[in-house]
């Protein structure tokens, strides 16, 4: 791809812009017809920026984050336009690819157990990682800097020869989060990285992440189903459904007054101290072979008009900086004038038994 | 000992289930050197004397982190779990207001078929607990076959007639399908029609809703809220979420290392938490709002392992209000150790590695320990004081007695500690030795 790309920020000198991804699509073949699992989805992360990607399973999000990676399987296309500091990714050559993953782009996955190796120590852990990406780099080296970011993550320097089994699964999950950072990659893409441990841990975790860019200076991807984490952890969120990112703003914006009906919802629904009655999103996410026609939440939108049947809402961005794609929203803040009063009326609703429920 | 008495109208009324001093300990299999020298090589104390009373008609949540025998102990409320101590007894209501007491841990194979009759369970995860090789109808009549109760078109009416009270209608759709062909809600929506095709007194959900996405849980605990007020059910709900417990709950006990470090109703437990522990549960639980913040004073560590409990109070490691008295001893000392060394500079972590020597010594339950050598008994203690000097509110400091210089190193001799019992403190009980008086000593160990 040797076209000039005009997207923001991206080709200004000294844009601090991370990760820019524009009308990015990824889709799988299966017997029925292609998966859309991501659908033209565009954000930007900044230098020590924390976005957090939420939504339901299913939704695309963490073939999104893998995408990002170049870690999608066999079988899998992508395109779009993905520039990391500038360099258009999807253009590189798979060798080089290979080369930044690690060194410039990093992964957090979820289930540490499964991502140590039990026959190793970590300190060979640590040697593998950096003798792979730093070829020749000495002993002593090794140790300084494997036990300097383990120190960050408030692992003992006692622990550095022990064995995987004798770690916590919090330890597991930190030494996972330290194996990443070693070699101080400026993006890396945390999948669901608390979903397997407790609430007090879960905490611990949350704080490490959010602490990262001070030691760091990290961006960071978070993905989770779980809104908590985001408030806690994110500066900004994506909220993704049927694999697009229906909502994307400050995390304080989207919470307090999110735009699309989705959020909404799903806040609604996620039960938390403060829950005194229980609401839910009736029907199940639309499977992603063929999505339902205009905007892909039409059948469970409360706000439903008859537009959002018929035409795709495009991405606008509200009064309060927020970008969502959302007939009824964009109708609330004057932005869709166009509309005649046929398209405004309210979409009859059909019926949703509980057997079309999730 | 006969499993089945008849007691009187008022011992029904009590409760539907009675917990007492239940205990479910596992043995751990040692090597086969081990086995061959005698050698113990310890018990899993999974639920560790545990007492409550299920009352009829009422929700109580199990809550606890992983670790903390609240699924073994709702296990072990159906006979699943083998109780090793103790008693759970099962008040069957009987004819005419009168009752049957069915001791459930003394109950036999064929008894125990029996009991699942009144006490059913809800797994938690939908996609394992369903057989992928028996359709929805066979899955759902199942209970009703193994017990002789219905067959034929019987069967299958009493499976429609559960398939549409959980939701899933019309049941035809659905009895011929396999559970690859259900979503998770709709699958959780089968376990649970398959639960209470039976009929069931008492249902133990071990975490019902935690596989499932935030959208489709509330509808998965209306359903249960319903069919509770219909079929006049008791539940039992495992949860380690605090959220939903508190919604769902009319009663909660807390569990920690196979405890119950607090219960009460739900109200008072959230309203005034007693224990460190469920406040800083309560603390922990990340709500959907930027402007609050994790706190950065959580209790640090996790849940300790069951097979090596710590003395006294088994979360006074990781307590921040910890006290003398709470069983203080030779492997908290080596975890502050470890924590002050994650703060220091590599050349002074080697320097004071070396003072202290074998670190291992630290790892067996001690309350006098010695470490370091004669030579270097002094600077280690100058060492220690140093330590305590930089964190004089760190709780471990409230349980050293002494540091000795001795002819073998420098001796650090820990505070008598208590291993606390539930005790009423208000409207709830609550194990913790900053409520009323502790009574019992922490055991002996042996020598």
């Amino acid at each position: 791809m040797t076209e000039l790309y005009d997207g923001p920020d991206a080709m200004r000198p000294g844009s601090d812009l991370v990760i820019d991804a524009q009308d990015l699509r990824v889709w799988y073949g299966s017997e029925r017809g292609p998966v859309k699992a991501v659908d033209r989805v565009s954000f930007e992360l900044r230098k020590g920026e924390i976005l957090g990607l939420v939504g339901e399973s299913g939704c695309g999000k963490s073939t999104l984050g893998r995408g990002l990676l170049g870690l999608l399987p066999e079988g899998a296309k992508m395109d779009g336009h993905l520039r990391f500091k500038g360099e258009d990714l999807l253009a590189l050559p798979k060798k080089e690819m290979f080369a930044k993953r690690g060194t410039e782009l990093g992964m957090i996955f979820q289930e540490p157990l499964t991502r140590l190796n039990p026959l190793m120590r970590i300190s060979e852990h640590f040697e593998e990682t950096l003798k792979t990406h730093e070829r020749g780099i000495s002993k002593a080296e090794v140790e300084r800097r494997s036990l300097e970011v383990l120190r960050v993550m408030g692992i003992p320097p006692t622990r550095y020869r022990s064995y995987p089994h004798e770690f916590s699964g919090g330890m597991r999950q930190r030494l996972m989060i330290a194996l990443a950072l070693v070699l101080r990659p400026a993006f890396v893409v945390a999948d669901e990285p608390t979903t397997a441990l407790d609430v007090l841990v879960e905490a611990q975790i949350i704080r490490i992440l959010h602490d990262l860019r001070r030691e760091f200076d990290t961006s960071l991807l978070l993905i989770t189903h779980n809104l908590g984490i985001i408030a806690e952890a994110c500066d900004r969120v994506a909220v993704m459904y049927a694999g697009e990112i229906v909502e994307i703003g400050d995390a304080r914006d989207v919470f307090s007054a999110p735009q699309h009906p989705y959020t909404r919802e799903l806040l609604r629904s996620t039960i938390s101290l403060s829950t005194t009655g229980l609401n839910f999103i009736p029907g199940a996410p639309p499977n992603l072979v063929a999505p339902p026609s205009g905007c892909h939440f039409h059948p469970r939108c409360p706000d439903a008009m008859n537009v959002c049947a018929a035409r795709h809402p495009v991405e606008r961005t509200h009064p309060n900086g927020t970008r969502a794609q959302c007939w009824a929203a964009d109708l609330r803040d004057g932005m869709a004038s166009d509309l005649t009063s046929e398209e405004t009326a309210s979409l009859p609703r059909e019926e949703i038994s509980v057997a079309d429920e999730a | 000992m006969p499993t089945k008495h008849e007691v009187t109208a008022a011992g029904a009324g009590t409760g539907i289930v009675a917990v007492s001093d239940l205990e479910v300990h596992y043995g751990l299999r040692g090597g086969g050197l081990a086995r061959l020298f005698g050698r113990d090589s310890g018990t899993v104390k999974a639920v560790d004397g545990v007492n409550f009373v299920l009352h009829r008609g009422e929700v109580l949540g199990l809550v606890g982190e992983s670790g903390s025998g609240k699924t073994t102990l709702g296990r072990a409320l159906l006979g699943l779990a083998p109780a090793t101590q103790g008693s759970i007894t099962y008040h069957e209501p009987g004819d005419g207001g009168s009752a049957y007491e069915r001791v459930v841990s003394e109950m036999s194979g064929a008894e125990l078929r029996k009991l699942r009759t009144d006490l059913q369970m809800v797994f938690q995860d939908p996609h394992a607990a369903l057989n992928p090789s028996m359709t929805i109808e066979t899955a759902v009549g199942h209970p009703l076959r193994i017990h002789g109760i219905a067959k034929g078109e019987e069967l299958r009416k009493r499976v429609a007639s559960a398939l549409e009270r959980v939701g899933l209608a019309p049941a035809e759709q659905f009895m011929a399908k396999y559970p690859s062909d259900l979503s998770g809600g709709q699958k959780q929506r089968a376990v649970i029609a398959r639960a209470i095709i039976m009929d069931p007194e008492v249902l133990v959900a071990d975490e019902p809703v935690s596989m499932l996405d935030m959208s489709v849980r509330a509808k998965i605990l209306q359903l249960m809220l319903d069919l509770k007020n219909d079929l006049g059910l008791t539940y039992v709900y495992i949860t380690h979420d605090l959220a939903s417990a508190k919604f769902f709950c009319d009663r909660i006990a807390i569990m920690y290392l196979g405890r119950i470090v607090e219960i009460g109703p739900t109200e008072e437990i959230f309203a005034d938490p007693k224990h460190p522990y469920t406040k800083a549960l309560l603390k922990a639980i990340p709500e959907p709002d930027p402007q609050k913040m994790v706190p950065r004073d959580l209790p640090r560590g996790e849940i300790p392992d069951a097979a090596r409990p710590p003395l006294g109070c088994s979360f006074h490691p990781r307590c921040p209000v910890a006290v003398a008295e709470c069983g203080w001893e030779s492997r908290d000392l080596r975890a502050l150790l470890e924590e002050h060394w994650i703060r220091q500079e590599p050349s002074v972590y080697e320097a004071e590695r070396e003072l202290v020597g074998d670190l291992d010594k630290l790892d067996e339950a001690a309350k006098t320990v010695t470490v370091g050598t004669v030579a270097n008994a002094a600077k280690l203690r100058a060492m220690l004081e140093g330590i305590r000097s930089e964190n004089p509110t760190e709780p471990l400091w409230t349980g050293v007695d002494s540091l000795e210089e001795t002819a073998e190193g420098l001796e650090i001799r820990f505070h008598q500690g208590f291993d606390p019992l539930l005790r009423p403190s208000g409207g709830v009980e609550v194990a913790c030795v900053l409520y009323p008086t502790p009574v019992t000593t922490e055991p002996a160990l042996p020598e």
